[in-house]
């Protein structure tokens, strides 16, 4: 099994992006979760801590809005949600490259 | 609200899980019928007790907590369930025991909550809940193992099948009601590095339990490519809500006919049985008439509820609120508002409840503000009343219903109409730049045949409640006041317009003339100012008191069709889609929103739409 703090280092050298910019059905670990924004709600980040969007997860859009390509869904570990743009950017991931589907 | 009636000698086990784990299964399956709901004290949160006969005889009480994320609120629901935990709750006691509910196929998130319930120091047990649809998936969890790496018992559950909570109850058979007095817990609320921290030990424990492989592609995820497709997606959902209305008006037929059968068949009998008296007057033309009228929509709101909670057990809900997001978020509202909207077209009450899932505070007031203009079931009954008089059972192309298109055009007015209030209200004070979504996408589930029933029989104990005391005693009222003052002697019109609900009619007739509804419409409005599907019973027992002898028994429905034009009827369908016409809704947003203010606007605006939408309609249908 990976500890947790190697799963974060094999991130260290390669690109991050937020996960509103992830392409559809590329699966990706997340890196960090905080504000991008000042004005965001300021309990946004412990919601998605807790919600499972936690360092070292495994992350995938699995669906996307009509219009704006807004909100997306998205599967975090063994769970799925919705959310909006502005949220998924508090999120940092980078793709895995092996495994694309 | 009030004390439960359950003896509080046995000990109070407390529900806790993640929204989604099936606990609500579970809890049913622990309780079957032996239910009680109420709300808190204070909150509009629904209080769920039920009582748990252990194989050794005792009694053991069962509080099924709202679902939460974590022990730090950020709903309503969670500060309820948080503070009954903590003891914070002056009116509540604290669990004696806890069971944490987790869904055996979602361990990655459940296990989080389990071990910040451990940190209460409660005692507690795990329930592995779902276990049956973990071992189809190849996941396999040694309880034992994850027991002991816990450091809490740990049960394998199936919530939805009898006989799956066997090895629970033998726990909670042997629970004890501890002596002494309870101490306040204390709480620290976690920093982001903790909630870290709890994953890394979750994923620990996964792995020593040999259940930490994340899988590829679900068949969850597989349906979910096809139902939130772009395109594909909200087709499936326009099909789906068609179908289910098209479903409440062609299934309901046969029930409906058979229910008026029996009311009449029953009115004649005791009309041909009893001697001429007021006894006879109230008990016919007042009770049967006005609740038999009122009775016979009993199901269609049966089998709306029924699609309502399929929709819902399946996890499809949730899907459409996601489908929907970018419609409800052009005109300022979360996709979250979905589900509350969605459960104001069964009544708007339970809707408004609803929307304390909404984290901000102006999303949820607005979503407040419009539920009533979803078509509650409480408007189908005038509907399918005036449609089924004055729009021709007709097939269109494809064998569709014309009743049903209009129908179906009615709560697609409701719907626009709520958009455009929504935008105005948003419009209106500083715009949000961030409105949360944060919407669970739980994995489907088939629906459950107990929990479908157990939520059924809710709605229709609801309902019938409704019609034997609101309806019954309004029913009776209005008959009283539609009988005296008797008519003078040697008078030719019919008696009810000598009465004092005649004479109320008389006087509202002249603000209603000018949308064409006459006075027993006038006069039938004022009684379904406290439920809109009394307006039905008021008309029926008012057109039965004006009716001369041989008519008294008839049905309600050719009657207006004779004594009403098509503008009237369509002037009224459209007053009906917008007027603030239940009492019990204005109140419940007085509670929602503790103040007087957003109910009084909320009557002000509703009336105003309605009189100016039948005025419209009323005048554009003369003209043809």
């Amino acid at each position: 099994m990976n500890t947790p703090s190697r799963k974060h280092d094999s991130c260290a050298d390669r690109p991050h992006v937020g996960l509103s910019e992830l392409p559809s059905g590329t699966l990706a670990r997340v890196v960090s979760v905080g504000p991008v924004d000042t004005a965001a709600p300021p309990e946004l980040t412990r919601r998605l801590s807790e919600l499972g969007f936690l360092p070292g997860e495994l992350v995938r859009i699995v669906g996307r809005g009509l219009f704006s390509r807004e909100p997306i869904a998205v599967r975090v570990g063994t769970g799925t949600f919705a959310l909006r743009l502005f949220e998924a950017s508090c999120i940092r991931v980078c793709p895995e490259q092996t495994r694309t589907v | 609200m009030d004390a439960p009636s359950i003896p509080a000698s046995g000990p109070l086990i407390a529900l806790v899980g993640n929204p989604n784990c099936g606990k609500t299964a579970l809890f049913n399956l622990l309780t079957g019928s032996r239910q009680k709901v109420a709300n808190y004290s204070g909150v509009t949160v629904e209080r769920k007790e039920g009582t748990l006969l252990t194989p050794s005889g005792r009694r053991v009480r069962i509080l099924d907590l709202p679902g939460a994320y974590s022990l730090d609120p950020l709903t309503p629901d969670e500060q309820v369930t948080a503070d009954i935990l903590l003891g914070r709750r002056a009116e509540e006691t604290q669990p004696d025991f806890v069971v944490c509910v987790t869904d055996a196929t979602n361990l990655r998130q459940n296990l989080r909550l389990v071990l910040s319930l451990k940190r209460l120091g409660l005692p507690m047990v795990v329930a592995l809940n779902m276990s049956d649809l973990a071992r189809r998936k190849g996941i396999a969890i040694d309880a034992s193992r994850l027991s002991k790496e816990l450091g809490v018992p740990v049960v394998a559950t199936v919530g939805v099948k009898a006989g799956g909570v066997r090895s629970l109850i033998a726990i909670l058979d042997g629970i004890d009601k501890p002596t002494g007095a309870r101490q306040a817990v204390e709480w620290h609320t976690p920093t982001a590095a903790d909630i870290e921290h709890d994953q890394f030990e979750v994923r620990r424990i996964l792995g020593a339990v040999g259940a930490d492989r994340v899988e590829g592609l679900t068949l969850s995820d597989r349906i979910d490519a096809i139902v939130l497709q772009p395109v594909l997606g909200p087709l499936i959902l326009a099909a789906v809500l068609f179908l289910v209305f098209q479903a409440v008006f062609a299934w309901a037929q046969m029930p409906m006919d058979a229910i008026k059968a029996g009311v009449d068949g029953l009115g004649g009998w005791l009309g041909g049985l009893l001697p001429p008296s007021i006894f006879k007057g109230l008990l016919v033309d007042g009770v049967l008439a006005g609740v038999g009228s009122v009775l016979v929509f009993l199901p269609q709101i049966i089998i709306l509820f029924f699609f309502i909670l399929i929709l819902e057990d399946s996890g499809y809900l949730p899907r459409a609120a996601f489908l929907l997001d970018r419609i409800m978020g052009s005109v300022g509202l979360s996709g979250r508002a979905f589900i509350p909207l969605l459960s104001s077209f069964a009544c708007a009450i339970p809707g408004i409840m609803a929307t304390r899932t909404i984290q901000n505070p102006r999303d949820r007031l607005a979503t407040i503000m419009i539920a009533p203009l979803m078509t509650c079931s409480a408007r189908l009954p005038v509907y399918a009343l005036i449609i089924s008089a004055f729009i021709p059972q007709r097939s269109l192309w494809g064998g569709l219903q014309l009743q049903g298109l209009v129908l179906f055009a009615l709560y697609i007015v409701g719907v626009l109409s709520a958009m455009a209030v929504a935008f105005v209200l948003k419009r209106r004070g500083p715009g949000a730049r961030f409105q949360s979504l944060l919407l669970e996408l739980p994995a489907y589930h088939w629906p459950n045949l107990r929990n479908l029933m157990i939520g059924l029989w809710q709605r229709i104990e609801i309902f019938l409640t409704r019609v034997g005391t609101i309806i019954l005693a309004l029913m009776v009222i209005l008959w009283a006041l539609s009988s005296y003052p008797a008519p003078p002697p040697g008078a030719t019109g019919p008696a009810i317009q000598y009465s004092i609900a005649g004479h109320l009619g008389a006087a509202l007739a002249v603000l209603f003339a000018p949308i064409g509804f006459n006075w027993q419409i006038s006069i039938a409005l004022v009684p379904g100012l406290a439920a809109r599907e009394v307006a039905v019973g008021a008309l029926g027992t008012v057109y039965a008191l004006s009716a001369t002898g041989e008519n008294v028994g008839n049905a309600l429905t050719p009657l207006i069709a004779h004594s009403w034009s098509l503008p009237t009827a369509l002037s009224l369908l459209a007053w009906y889609v917008f007027a603030p016409q239940c009492l019990s809704t204005l109140a419940t947003v007085k509670r929602e929103t503790n103040s007087w203010r957003y109910p009084l606007i909320m009557a002000a605006y509703m009336f105003g739409l309605a009189y100016a939408a039948s005025f419209i309609t009323y005048r554009i249908a003369s003209l043809f």
